[in-house]
């Protein structure tokens, strides 16, 4: 049987909000344990939220970039549920009445093919603590640091087919919110959290089957193995006669593998109703617009206004508008040097290279855009060859001066004076007279082989700086 | 209406209360006296009637995104039943 | 000095006829004679009161004090207050000494008040007749056989027995109202929002508003001043300004339009308060005032909508007590499971685990439209019939309660007979209006209260008809025979 897999995708992505969305704590990673848990956080009682106006704009944003519905009138509701990392027994979030309604964007998949992928809404809510298990004498200990962070659900349609599809719409999902600036996107961290609805059905078949929720996947690699693995295990039970049970499993990616979590098992009845301790959030359309006017370039525009302004392919574009801080620093490159076309390659290629293999962050490049962009003009204007660029490039990547320096100061310069150029050719050709004679005697189709010898020869005898077009010309003179 | 044993047993259970079997059916029969008197309200004709959640229908303000509070985990932490290296303990949580 | 009011004890701190360490002493000396036999308090504040007195003593003497600097008060055991036990009437709050207070109580400590200690209350709020708390009942100051009312009853006994000359109360279905009618003082319930709910331990978040319970009204006036007021850290707190509730009280009730509510003087109604209502009703008139008949046609569901929406929200706010950062927690738990279930069982009284599991079903999946959304759009309805009334009247008058005091363990064993007590009180709540009972006659020696209710934000108004009233009557300074020498 050839199976369909369905997936919906919920992404629960903490946003970069000082403090937190119903208290005044601080919301910082790494914090010891409990110290930024207010008597709010830690549901004392008498204990009341106030909903932090950055969280509302930061949704807000969110719609915008995704071209979603507004909800000009949104509620917060109680999500009841008993759970140590939940100090108050619910949880604040929103139900009924979402801040942000249906949208869409488009995902990139490595084909090169594009696809548009539904939201069905995103709401704001607020992030539990954690339990650690570490072994405290049997029991568990309890952090609320994380309790009360700003959260946004960001539900998807039923759209995605493919663990491959999966991992693009995580991938373009967390490009867009690091280019509104809504959230540091650090999946290590835990800031973008994915919960996994999968199921599959017959090619063909447009009835969905019982889907499993797989929780907490937290970094692409894991997506796409949890996904791949969840599969298997679905046809394996289908293809066997068996039913899939509607269930909540965990991926183990010590295991790779999943499996139904055990504090699951029950079917909760969560019992929402709206928080009598907020109101309904009303925005107007003229806050809205002042957000929208302030919305950075996305990256599906920067994408297609690449492929236009500076002639690159649709791939190349995908790669350079990844994060907004390289884009950036492409863009200074090509102001920098004016070829949009050869900053594109030093920048994927020369730079992404280093950069991968340091484990490095653009913004922590040694090499600075203006100084890569006054290496590039050095080829542009002849002064050293593309080959001899690399070594200036290491020689820069490793702290030395700017690109004319180590130029000058190594004597690299390309040697582009007619004179000392025809001296070196010339020796050349007193130093290998067979091979002049076997030119001479070949015809124009092995000729054009043969001189490639004398061209390497000479830029052997200048240490690589000789001009190479020149040398060529000076060959095709005296080679007759 | 009379609220089955079975039902009580889920709401407890839902609520995370402990009721002692010998005194189910006592609870049971005076939860089933509140709900006949709530029970009332169904005659009501509520049709197209917005609820009312906050009786002055009033909107939420927002709070600016400073920090304002500082660690007082030592005070908190004073009136905890159970805490080690700075976390609450409870008896181990099983994903 | 105990049967002064708060507007004398100021003036009498101010002349220096008395210090306000004296003032505490004598009311310390009073609850420690007294309290025995009423059981108003749950935790007495002597040393730091008389610390505070002390203080205030030095503020007064070099004359920047504030607006009560020095004058003693009761908190009912609800109002978080740091470092001083906060129970609320339960077991699970038996060991909960707060690390922070609520804004009620900083207000009230910016103006000078002292904290004498915190009252006896039903647990967590719920109850109509004060024996639903872990520390035991509270005994009426005029009839020890009866019941002070809840759920501020320990309140409303410390104030009728003179143990403290005003205290704070909650009120979120007349749980101020009902034990100052029962015990012969004056309440106020100021509109939802009025006063700030941070560190006041909920019951039903929407409902839930404290108020100020004392002799007079003009003492609530002034108490009411240092209460109300916007606070940012509530998000349900209103953002309306405040005014002196001192200013209009003397204001002449000439042109005011009384609303009777043809269902406030029905069959419930015991008769000889009916009359003591009639009587109070006359001498509004005979100062102006004019009675008109009104209805309030949703009337018959105002228990209903109440008892649904009261323990829907009561039964998640009271989630948070689960044995885990404070408060009760059973011994060797077996699991996390074992933990909840019998630390909520242990910790919460009978009447507190019956709402708890009302307001559960009543959320529960299938039941929410029949339950909680019918009571909320009820409550629309009910709100409806006042903004209606208020077109034509500008206040509405009737008992706060269907009889007086009732005798002690009368109504333990029917949790719906009790919730009638409540019967002219809810409405209020659900609709977010202002009340206030005021002393109004006695029957067979116990008082009965008068119910003034009014638009959103006219505490002014209910203010200046009840001191208008105690102007002309005397009900509100006759006081029980408590004994005490102090």
């Amino acid at each position: 049987m050839q199976w369909e897999t369905v997936i919906g995708l919920e992404v629960h992505l903490q946003l970069a909000t000082r403090s937190k969305i119903f208290s005044g704590s601080a919301t910082d990673f790494g914090a010891e344990p409990n110290t930024q848990a207010s008597a709010v956080d830690l549901a004392m009682p008498g204990m009341l939220p106030v909903l932090n106006e950055q969280a509302v704009r930061y949704a807000v944003m969110f719609g915008l970039g995704i071209d979603a519905h507004i909800g000009m009138r949104s509620v917060f509701d109680r999500k009841n549920y008993f759970y140590p990392d939940l100090p108050k027994g619910y949880q604040i979030s929103q139900f009924s009445d979402p801040i942000v309604g249906a949208g869409q964007f488009e995902i990139q998949l490595e084909d090169g093919s594009s696809k548009q992928i539904g939201i069905t809404r995103a709401h704001l809510e607020e992030d539990a603590g954690k339990s650690l298990h570490e072994d405290f004498h049997g029991m568990s200990g309890i952090d609320l640091n994380r309790a009360g962070t700003p959260l946004l659900e960001i539900v998807s349609e039923p759209d995605i087919r493919s663990a491959a599809e999966a991992v693009a719409y995580l991938k373009t999902l967390h490009s867009l919110v690091t280019y509104l600036g809504i959230s540091d996107g650090n999946m290590a961290e835990g800031s973008m959290r994915c919960d996994i609805n999968i199921s599959l059905r017959p090619m063909g078949s447009e009835k969905l089957g019982t889907r499993a929720e797989i929780k907490n996947v937290n970094s692409f690699r894991f997506v796409e193995r949890a996904i791949r693995h969840e599969f298997e295990r679905q046809a394996d039970i289908l293809e066997s006669g068996g039913r899939i049970v509607q269930e909540t499993r965990l991926y183990d990616a010590d295991r790779d593998e999943t499996r139904p979590m055990r504090s699951k098992e029950v079917a909760n009845d969560y019992r929402y109703f709206p928080e009598p301790d907020l109101l309904p959030v009303v925005i107007d359309e003229q806050y809205v617009a002042e957000i929208r006017k302030s919305l950075p370039e996305l990256p599906a525009d920067k994408r297609q206004r690449f492929i236009e302004q500076h002639q690159l392919s649709a791939y190349d574009a995908g790669v350079l508008v990844d994060s907004p801080a390289l884009a950036d620093y492409y863009e200074q490159v090509v102001a920098a040097c004016g070829d949009a076309k050869i900053a594109a390659n030093w920048v994927q290629v020369e730079l992404r290279g280093q950069l991968n293999k340091n484990e490095l962050a653009i913004e922590a490049s040694p090499v600075s855009a203006n100084s890569l962009g006054q290496l590039i003009t050095r080829i542009l204007d002849n002064s050293i060859s593309g080959k001899i660029a690399k070594q200036v490039f290491e020689a820069m990547w490793q702290g030395e001066d700017s690109a004319d320096e180590i130029i000058e100061a190594r004597g690299l310069k390309q040697v582009s004076d007619s004179g000392a150029l025809e001296a070196m050719v010339d020796q050349v050709i007193a130093d290998n007279a067979a091979q002049v004679t076997q030119f001479l005697e070949a015809d124009d189709g092995k000729r054009k082989k043969l001189v490639g010898f004398f061209v390497g020869q000479v830029m052997k005898v200048s240490k690589g700086q000789a001009n190479p077009q020149m040398v060529n010309k000076l060959l095709a003179e005296k080679l007759k | 209406m009379a609220i089955e044993q079975d039902e009580i047993e889920k709401i407890a259970e839902l609520a995370r209360i402990r009721i002692a079997d010998e005194q189910i059916g006592e609870v049971a029969q005076r939860i089933t006296r509140i709900l006949d008197m709530v029970d009332q309200l169904q005659a009501a004709d509520t049709a197209g009637v917005e609820p009312m959640a906050n009786p002055l229908d009033a909107v939420q303000l927002l709070r600016a995104d400073t920090v304002t509070e500082t660690n007082r985990r030592e005070a908190f932490q004073a009136i905890a039943p159970a805490v080690e290296d700075g976390l609450y303990l409870v008896p181990k949580v099983i994903d | 000095m105990h049967t002064q009011t708060v507007a004398q004890l100021i003036q009498g701190l101010r002349d220096k006829r008395f210090s306000s360490v004296e003032l505490t002493r004598h009311f310390c000396a009073r609850i420690t004679e007294l309290n025995p036999v009423y059981n108003a308090f749950i935790t007495v504040n002597e040393a730091a009161a008389l610390t505070a007195a002390a203080a205030a003593d030095e503020r007064l003497a070099k004359g920047d004090a504030a607006a009560l600097t020095g004058i003693p008060l009761a908190h009912k055991d609800i109002f978080c207050t740091q470092g001083l036990r906060t129970s609320c009437g339960s077991k699970m709050l038996d060991n909960f000494v707060p690390p922070y207070s609520a804004t009620v109580i900083e207000r009230f400590q910016g103006a000078g008040t002292v904290n004498l200690g915190k009252t006896n209350l039903d647990e967590f709020a719920m109850g109509s007749s004060n024996e639903n708390s872990y520390y035991g009942p509270v005994k009426n100051p005029w009839d020890t056989k009866t019941v002070p009312g809840g759920s501020s009853g320990g309140s409303a006994a410390a104030v009728a027995a003179m143990m403290a000359p005003a205290a704070t109360g909650t009120d979120t279905g007349g749980s101020i109202r009902q034990p100052a009618a029962f015990c012969g003082i004056t309440g106020l319930k100021p509109t939802y929002g009025r006063v700030s709910r941070l560190g006041m331990v909920a019951y039903a978040s929407s409902l839930d508003q404290g108020g100020p319970m004392a002799h007079t009204a003009e003492d609530c006036a002034i108490l009411l001043n240092a209460m109300a007021g916007h606070d940012p850290l509530d998000s349900t707190s209103a953002n309306v300004a405040t005014e002196d509730y001192t200013a209009g009280l003397e204001k002449p009730l000439n042109g005011l339009r009384i609303g009777l509510p043809r269902q406030f003087f029905g069959d419930g109604l015991d008769a000889a308060t009916g009359e003591c209502i009639n009587a109070a009703l006359q001498e509004l008139e005979r100062q102006g005032a004019t009675l008109v008949d009104i209805t309030l046609p949703h009337s018959e569901l105002t228990i209903p909508a109440y008892y649904i929406i009261a323990p829907a929200e009561a039964s998640t706010n009271l989630s948070r007590f689960d044995g885990v950062r404070y408060g009760h927690r059973c011994e060797s738990p077996q699991d996390l499971h074992d933990l909840y279930t019998r630390t909520r069982e242990e910790g919460f009284g009978d009447e507190v685990k019956r709402r708890i599991l009302v307001g559960t079903y009543a959320l529960s999946a299938g039941y929410y439209d029949a339950y909680y959304k019918k009571a909320q759009q009820a409550r629309r309805l009910i709100h409806g019939d006042f903004m209606t009334a208020f077109e034509q009247v500008d206040v509405i008058v009737g008992p706060t309660t269907p009889g007086p005091a009732f005798a002690l363990g009368a109504k333990t064993d029917d949790p719906v007979a009790m919730y009638l007590e409540d019967v002219y009180t809810l409405a209020v709540n659900l609709a977010g209006l202002p009340g206030m009972s005021v002393p109004a006659g006695l029957v067979h020696g116990k008082p009965v209260g008068m119910q003034l209710i009014g638009p959103h934000f006219a505490e002014s108004r209910l203010l200046n008809v009840a001191h208008r009233f105690q102007q002309a009557t005397d009900w509100h300074t006759q006081t029980p025979q408590t004994g005490g020498d102090a």
